[in-house]
């Protein structure tokens, strides 16, 4: 219906500018919410034609901490009218089946039993398989108006017709073929949550419900050997929405009280809003942990090691896990290239350092100084660098580094340990030869002690 | 007169007081060089303390790496009795393995913290001070007022860790020993290359010795030896003017 038509119908109808940016996020938003009745949540949003726009949940093995699939369905709607949506829900075996039955279906058997797609869509219309509107309008144009006349058309036909959507859609519906739901995350291998009678908002309350939580998720997990690399908190506010704070460990750990501390920095930016209503702390992620035996000489071998990880665990929740590293030797000639860094907890290759004359510091893009130095390949007399002259005193014979046989268009380096006047060490290097077409350049690579 | 007994006895008192343990009874790491191990009351580089090792400034803003090494070679003496892990934390530069390799500290052994801001490497040093289970902690500060360096000197007593502080900025009051180094120019015979590095290193402070009127308890010049892989003390110079390994070749012709 036209918009002049609508008002024209009823004289003081407010008319509001779509937004299909807007309904989107609210989708979103709903969807994150509703991952506290299962983590299988994820939106379905508008398209053109379809009466989509709606939330898809799996709700497999969830129902019964609700107390059964239609006291679940009931809360859920009565939630999402207390948030001013009108909603109608349904649930089924498969997913194109509740879709079905919750637009088109019965209003007082929100459940379809298992087993019963058939019978139950075969009374509806054919707009209830989710097909696109051309589509619906060309099948009701042949006379095919409700789903059981789809039942015994041949597939040939149909698919030469309307290409494969029409079969497809039918058989995802009946459940002859599988249909997944993705949801917006992956869901936790482990989880534990806790919901409130009455929301809280003080931030001691939420420190000690989130105290007890991971309690009990580190006693799960102490059950099965494993232990906690990242965790994630969760909270579901009064006003629909939700927010979360991520921690992570070098080690895997399921020490609650080394994991409140690391948790107790980022627990304060949680906002709770009007109150919370739910918190839930998930496992992200999970590795093997063995229980550590300590030894007969009182365990300090373990308990250094312990808090060892727990430093840097703490600095790098804070800093970021790629600031703590340590470097291994890499198998490179190139002195930028000769050193790799890995994360603190990651083993050590057995490389040993090669012997040879390095600076102690290296910077990571070699400075151009002007140098004078005799042809063809003797050290130089003296450098200017950062506006300051330096003359030289001692310098070591050159040592060659070429780049990798693979690179042809970096020429070769001639380096060279100066040292000046004062008695600084530098670490130059000439690139290119004197008496070829381009000019040699001189850059300073390095410090030495 | 109070007897020796008495001196001995207000002494140990006045020591546990200003903390650091007593002289002779904190354990502490040998820098190898019996001299200059001779020269500090406890023998070596006291744990569980704050030392400063300040660069030694030529006027011309260029850094030199003396400074650094001998804080770099100091924190693997720490680190070496029992294979501690060792910590370095930069806010600048980091240092580039395989010279620390050369210098005697293992990268194994160090674990690398790179901190942007200053107020994140104070932190990290302080979060690194609390934990027993470190040999050392290197790190590069720039400013640092009376109560943090207080806050860092409890904490160090109270763990064990000993921490070396490259501070470029004002001195620390508090802190057991302060050294200065800078470079000398090497020993070595023109046509022969840079020789050993060598180093001047000053002891500026010292907690329990006084200072003389040049400012300085103590100095010495020492020279890194690749055989032992450690420091020694260098044989003094001769009376040769220093000349430029090349001469010039003269134009053919």
């Amino acid at each position: 219906m036209a918009a002049a038509d609508a008002s024209a119908v009823l004289p003081g109808l407010e008319l509001v500018p779509a937004d299909g940016e807007a309904d989107r996020d609210v989708l979103e938003r709903l969807a994150e919410w509703c991952s506290h009745y299962t983590p299988w949540a994820a939106a379905d949003p508008w398209e053109e034609g379809t009466e989509g726009g709606g939330l898809w949940l799996d709700v497999s093995g969830c129902a019964h901490l609700f107390g059964g699939e239609d006291a679940m369905l009931a809360h859920l709607c009565r939630r999402l009218r207390r948030l001013g949506f009108a909603a109608r829900a349904a649930m089924a075996d498969t997913p194109g089946a509740a879709w079905a039955w919750a637009r088109f279906g019965d209003r007082d058997a929100r459940c379809l039993p298992p087993g019963e797609q058939r019978a139950a869509l075969a009374p509806l219309p054919v707009a209830c398989l989710r097909l696109a509107p051309a589509i619906t309008e060309t099948l009701s144009g042949l006379g095919l108006r409700r789903v059981d006349d789809l039942f015994g058309m041949p597939r040939a036909g149909l698919a030469a017709r309307f290409g494969r959507q029409v079969a497809q859609r039918l058989d995802q519906a009946l459940g002859h073929e599988g249909e997944a739901i993705s949801p917006r995350r992956p869901p936790p291998s482990h989880a534990v949550h806790a919901a409130f009678a009455e929301p809280i908002a003080r931030p001691e309350d939420v420190a000690e419900a989130v105290r007890r939580l991971l309690e009990r998720l580190c006693g799960q997990l102490d059950d099965q050997h494993l232990g906690l690399r990242r965790l994630e908190v969760a909270i579901f506010r009064v006003d629909a929405s939700a927010r979360d704070i991520a921690i992570g460990t070098s080690r895997p750990s399921r020490d609650p009280v080394h994991l409140l501390r690391l948790l107790a920095e980022d627990l304060p930016r949680l906002d709770p809003g009007f109150g919370i209503e739910q918190i839930r702390l998930a496992a992200l992620e999970v590795a093997p942990q063995e229980a550590e035996q300590p030894g007969l000489g009182g365990g300090g071998d373990v308990r250094r090691a312990e808090d060892f990880a727990r430093l840097l665990d703490s600095l790098g929740n804070r800093l970021g896990f790629d600031a703590v590293q340590r470097h291994c030797p890499r198998q490179s000639h190139v002195p930028e290239q000769a050193v790799a860094r890995c994360r603190s907890n990651a083993p050590m290759p057995a490389a040993a350092w090669p012997w040879q004359r390095r600076p102690l510091r290296l910077f990571p893009r070699p400075e151009p100084v002007e140098a004078v130095a005799p042809v063809p390949d003797s050290p130089p007399l003296m450098f200017r660098w950062r506006d300051r002259s330096h003359r030289v005193v001692r310098a070591d014979s050159a040592e060659r580094i070429a780049a990798e046989w693979w690179r042809h268009d970096r020429p070769e380096r001639d380096y060279y340990v100066v040292e000046d006047h004062l008695g600084r060490r530098f670490w130059l290097f000439r690139e290119g030869l004197y008496g070829g077409a381009v000019p040699p350049r001189w850059y300073v690579h390095g410090l030495f002690p | 007169m109070p007897t020796k007994l008495e001196w001995e006895h207000l002494r140990a008192s006045i020591a546990t007081l200003e903390g650091g343990g007593a002289t002779g009874t904190t354990d502490a790491a040998t820098l190898g060089v019996e001299t200059v191990d001779a020269a500090l009351p406890w023998g070596g580089l006291p744990r569980g303390c704050l030392h400063e090792v300040q660069p030694s400034r030529h006027g011309d803003g260029i850094e030199d790496g003396a400074a650094v090494a001998f804080a770099a070679f100091a924190l693997a003496r720490l680190g070496q009795p029992g294979g501690q892990p060792l910590l370095w934390i930069a806010a600048g530069d980091e240092p580039y393995a395989p010279g620390l390799a050369a210098l005697g500290l293992p990268p194994d052994q160090l674990v690398v913290v790179r901190a942007w801001k200053p107020a994140q490497a104070l932190w990290a040093l302080e979060e690194a001070l609390r934990c027993p289970a470190l040999g050392g902690v290197l790190a590069e500060i720039w400013r640092l007022d009376l109560t943090g360096a207080r806050r860092l000197q409890l904490a160090a007593r109270n763990s064990g860790v000993a921490a070396l502080l490259l501070n470029r900025g004002e001195a620390i009051g508090s802190a057991a020993t302060r050294w200065r180094v800078g470079p000398q120019p090497s020993n070595a015979a023109p046509g022969e290359g840079v020789g050993p590095w060598r180093w001047r290193l000053d002891l500026l402070r010292c907690r329990g010795l006084a200072g003389d009127d040049r400012g300085a308890v103590a100095g010495w010049d020492v020279e890194w030896d690749d055989e032992t892989r450690g420091l020694r003390l260098a044989a003094a110079a001769g009376n040769r003017a220093a000349e430029p390994v090349l001469r010039p070749r003269l134009a053919a012709g």
